[in-house]
């Protein structure tokens, strides 16, 4: 199939006329960088100011504060609740606006604040989330005042032990807009269109059911602004979705739930979801509650019945059968590139290569430790390997089989910021899958509790129609913006550190990175 | 089709407040009373809960933790006079071993029976020690199961008991009638003995009761057997008499009702079998064999005597070998064992039960992987009575939890709940691997993932040596 002559083909030329008359236009989203504040009255932060009855309303507080965090309005007699999410902590001492100290009456006081104690855990740390946060709302790391260590979780493996080694100055001097960030998806050379994203991730499947409308109307926007992906996971392809269909992928899972003839030929990127990280070789399972009248209307079933999309795809017993699925939507919609999602089982190698073989563009592997709307404990954390191990096993054996550039890798399942998607860059992907970092942008605190009742207390996955209005999809879209911006600006900076003009030449680099429980003297010859 | 296994739950509540992980805390003080408070707005009806809660309550220490910990009310009140807290309480349950999160997971199972299920990725650390340096493996397209495609309800989680001959011996187109005994139980689990310090009295009843509902056997200690309470007869064959070097052995007439004996390892071993087979030949005698030092070594040597059916070995309540400075972990020592036995071409001679360290379902599937037949359980069982492990009792003093005073309905439902939910779990990981018979799960380490062997394939590649540190 590689370098067969099938030419690029028009929309018009292909789709039956039934499709065609359902396209409508695209949305155009710019990628403009605006502020989006949290959107909570008391936002989290990592230490809290308490003002005391000594204060006599002096106002050097907030004299003193190059940060507004001691507002006193006019007209009011008392200071406003301090802005504590703006407060740098004591690292202020060092440049003197330390407004504790300054304080006459001594009526501050500064403290961590104890809530972190119950925000985050081993993956996402609280300052991790707290770092999202911030990234989410101004576009741009946050600032090394704060002092969060979010280049990096707390789980004690993987991700959290690599380091990069930054040599003390780059190889050759860039500047930033030098360097390019952009991703090829398509490279068997098969006359498919040549998809090109504009940073090395796409979004995460996440059906509708599982997430709002509004989410995933922003993670639609954000992808739109930066050229990339989203995705509309299993569960139909909303008719919202359509002005977005030139950057969406849709899933076809075990389920079939949604797909349609007409929902594969619209998009550029059709993905076969075989396994989810977070419950590896286990199907799904949409409770009788969730399936509503419109979760019903778009899955074409029956309200309040239970839905189970089964594992495995009951048609597919081997690569060929796989291979007889690919043909079947490559035969559907001529213009469209296939991904096969897969876990991480032992054998993930020989899974990578039959994906491969069977005719896929992208293989996507989701980790052990990936992010779900509901799956059991038990296979959260104890089915198939995670992400790390995966990525080296597959790009070597890839590599030895001689396909490694003839096929695109994604990686996901665990992977939190810009420092962990280019470790796994280095590691060997070409680029990664993203979903919970988006989540914590909108406001996400990881409570764990998606499923429960009437979903998400935070209005992100749900659908109840009293949860989902706590915000709106401006907001949301700028805040994945915003994150995804400070992804990249992050993601330009280890590259231009490391010297590299483009994320291209990052992947399979691990010679860059070290492991901090490793003598790392080498190792094997690469 | 034969009936299938079928465990009958039904909620049981639980009889104490709920420790749970966070509450709010709440300063009342320069509250603003306004009408739409935040906490009205509470998803989970946590507030409406607390008040009816303190209403009712009945201690005074017992303050209400069931916030689901979403921050929501903390970052919506006006006047921002809302915190979450971890719950000190909470924090303290448990060890360094039987960790507050795998007793609050055992409590839940316990009041539902159902699988714990949670939304987001997993929280945990990357991986750790003893069952958590695995991981068990799945199905995938180029494999999509070994057995076949099939749902959950045609994966069998029945194990056999005893010696399983290599080959069948005919006699004039009859097979001889020289079978060995076996006994059938549909879970990879029975009862054990509580450790030392746990063995509360009223718990042997509630065993007896639990074993028969479940289809299970739970191991008794024959000197304790006066406890069991009296019109024993139809419980006997969920109860295994576990007899002491110096234990009396049990009347005839009651081993002849019985499928399973323990016999503690120890002088004189193949007469004190015989005896007991002499007395119902169809009974299955396992061997307890603690596992300190020599505990691995012996069991191989023991798995190869003609008059051995079945090997329990038994770690420390947190699975660690007995009496030594640096313990191995007992999934280790098992796949130490049972490769022995392989190697030996005798591993079908024998059954082996481990016990010591099973806190989880998960640990159930793991233990098997690595080498056990089943498994025998103990603390779990004690802990879905609310048992906050604070080891008062270790000390002869009352049982805080008030575990002496529970009603047998309560404690029979309990432990049903939380072994529906062990069972349910084990099949979705038996079925995620694509296996359809927990008989085939044995000693399938090529069907797992190991921490050590990853690391060295992938990091160990590229990054060198790891430190020993």
């Amino acid at each position: 199939m590689a370098n067969s002559s099938v030419k690029e083909i028009a929309a018009e030329q292909d789709l039956p006329q039934s499709t065609l008359e359902t396209l409508v236009p695209q949305v155009e989203v710019q990628r403009v960088i605006k502020p989006a504040p949290p959107r909570f009255r008391n936002e989290l932060a990592k230490y809290i100011i308490r003002r005391s009855d000594a204060c006599k309303l002096c106002g050097k507080c907030a004299e003193v504060c190059p940060r507004g965090v001691h507002v006193l309005k006019g007209g009011y007699k008392y200071f406003a609740a301090p802005r504590q999410n703006v407060c740098i902590g004591p690292s202020c001492k060092d440049s003197g606006h330390y407004c504790i100290d300054h304080c006459p009456n001594g009526a501050l006081k500064m403290v961590e604040n104890p809530m972190m104690k119950v925000l985050g855990d081993y993956r996402w740390t609280s300052d991790l989330i707290l770092a999202t946060w911030k990234m989410a709302e101004s576009g741009a790391p946050p600032a090394p005042e704060y002092g969060y260590q979010y280049e990096c979780g707390n789980s004690g493996g993987g991700f959290d032990r690599l380091r990069f080694k930054f040599p003390a100055r780059p190889p050759v001097e860039l500047s930033p807009d030098e360097i390019d960030t952009s991703l090829e998806l398509n490279r068997r050379g098969d006359g498919r269109p040549q998809i090109r994203i504009g940073v090395p991730w796409y979004g995460g499947g996440m059906s509708f059911g599982s997430v709002s409308n509004v989410t995933q109307l922003s993670k639609a926007r954000a992808a739109v602004a930066f050229n990339t992906f989203t995705c509309t996971g299993e569960g139909g392809y909303m008719e919202r979705m359509r002005p977005y269909d030139e950057h969406t992928i849709t899933q076809v899972a075990t389920g079939l739930f949604g797909v349609r003839e007409e929902t594969i030929q619209r998009v550029r990127i059709v993905e076969f979801k075989y396994a989810q990280g977070a419950k590896p070789g286990l199907g799904g399972h949409l409770l009788a509650d969730k399936v509503t009248p419109a979760v019903a209307r778009m899955r074409e079933t029956v309200t309040g019945i239970s839905l189970f999309s089964p594992f495995p795809f009951h048609s597919v017993y081997s690569i060929e059968d796989h291979k007889k699925h690919m043909d079947w939507i490559k035969h559907v919609n001529r213009r469209t590139l296939v991904s096969a999602k897969v876990s991480t089982p032992a054998d993930v190698d020989m899974v990578a290569v039959g994906s491969y073989s069977a005719g896929a563009h992208i293989v996507h592997m989701d980790g052990g430790y990936g992010g779900t709307g509901a799956a059991p404990d038990i296979a959260k954390k104890n089915i198939a390997m995670p992400i790390e191990y995966a990525i080296v096993k597959v790009h070597d054996f890839l590599t030895r089989e001689g396909v490694r550039d003839k096929v695109t890798l994604m990686a996901s399942g665990g992977l939190r910021n810009a420092h962990d998607i280019a470790k796994a860059i280095a590691l060997g992907a070409d680029g990664v899958v993203v979903g919970t970092g988006e989540l914590i942008a909108l406001g996400c605190v990881r409570c764990a509790r998606c499923e429960s009742g009437r979903g998400c207390p935070r209005g992100i996955a749900t659908t109840d129609p009293e949860l989902q209005n706590q915000f709106n999809m401006e907001w949301g879209s700028q805040r994945i913006i915003n994150l995804y911006n400070a992804w990249r600006i992050e993601l330009v900076d280890i590259l231009r550190r490391l010297g590299l003009r483009s994320v291209r030449e990052l992947r399979g680099r691990s010679d860059l990175l070290m492991h901090l429980d490793y003598t790392n003297d080498g190792g094997e010859a690469r | 089709m034969p009936d299938k296994y079928h465990i009958k739950t039904r909620p049981v509540p639980p009889r104490r407040p709920r420790i749970g992980r966070c509450g709010v805390v709440d300063w009342r003080e320069d509250c603003a009373g306004c009408h739409n408070c935040v906490k009205r707005a509470c998803v989970f009806d946590r507030y409406r809960e607390e008040a009816n809660y303190i209403r009712d309550m009945r201690e005074m220490d017992a303050l209400f933790f069931q916030c689901m910990g979403c921050f929501s009310c903390v970052q919506q009140c006006t006047k921002g006079l809302l915190s979450l807290s971890l719950n000190p309480v909470y924090e303290r349950l448990g060890n360094s071993y039987w960790t507050p999160q795998v007793i609050e997971t055992t409590w839940a199972q316990a009041e539902t029976a159902r699988i714990p299920v949670s939304g987001a990725g997993y929280r945990g650390p990357f991986s750790g020690a003893g069952f958590d340096s695995m991981w068990t493996d799945m199905s995938e397209i180029v494999r999509p199961t070994r057995d076949g495609i099939h749902g959950r309800e045609y994966i069998s989680t029945a194990v056999d008991i005893g010696r399983k001959p290599a080959l069948l011996s005919f006699e004039n187109g009859a097979p001889l009638n020289n079978l060995p005994p076996l006994v059938d139980i549909p879970i990879p689990m029975i009862i054990d003995m509580m450790p030392q310090g746990y063995r509360l009295p009223n718990l042997l009843p509630i065993f007896k009761v639990v074993a028969e509902r479940t289809g299970t056997i739970a191991i008794v200690d024959f000197n304790d057997w006066n406890l069991l309470g009296n019109e024993l007869e139809q419980y006997l064959p969920g109860l295994a008499a576990y007899l002491s070097p110096s234990s009396v052995v049990p009347y005839p007439s009651m081993l002849k009702k019985m499928r399973l004996v323990e016999v503690a390892d120890g002088e004189g071993l193949e007469q004190r079998i015989a005896g007991l087979k002499d007395a119902n030949p169809s009974i299955v005698a396992a061997v307890r064999i603690d596992l300190d030092a020599r505990g691995v070594e012996r069991s191989i040597e023991l798995a190869g005597k003609p008059y051995i059916e079945a090997l329990h070995l038994a770690a420390d309540a947190s699975g660690n070998e007995l009496n030594a400075e640096n313990p191995r972990f007992i999934k280790d020592m098992l796949r130490q064992a049972h490769t022995a036995l392989v190697r030996r071409g005798i591993r079908n001679e024998v059954t082996l039960i481990a016990s010591g360290g099973i806190a989880l379902a998960e640990h159930m599937a793991k233990q098997i992987i690595c080498g056990a037949d089943l498994v025998s359980v103990n603390l779990p069982l004690l802990i879905a009575l609310e048992c906050t492990m604070c080891r008062q009792c270790n000390d002869g003093q009352a049982c805080r939890a008030g575990i002496c005073e529970i009603d047998t309905d309560y404690g029979v439902g309990r432990m049903v709940n939380l072994i529906a939910a062990w069972h349910d779990q084990l099949i979705e990981v038996m079925g995620a691997m694509g296996i359809r018979d927990v008989r085939r799960l044995r000693g399938e380490a090529g069907r797992a993932l190991f921490y050590e062997e990853l690391e060295e394939a992938s990091f160990g590649k590229l990054f060198g040596k790891r430190n020993s540190s």
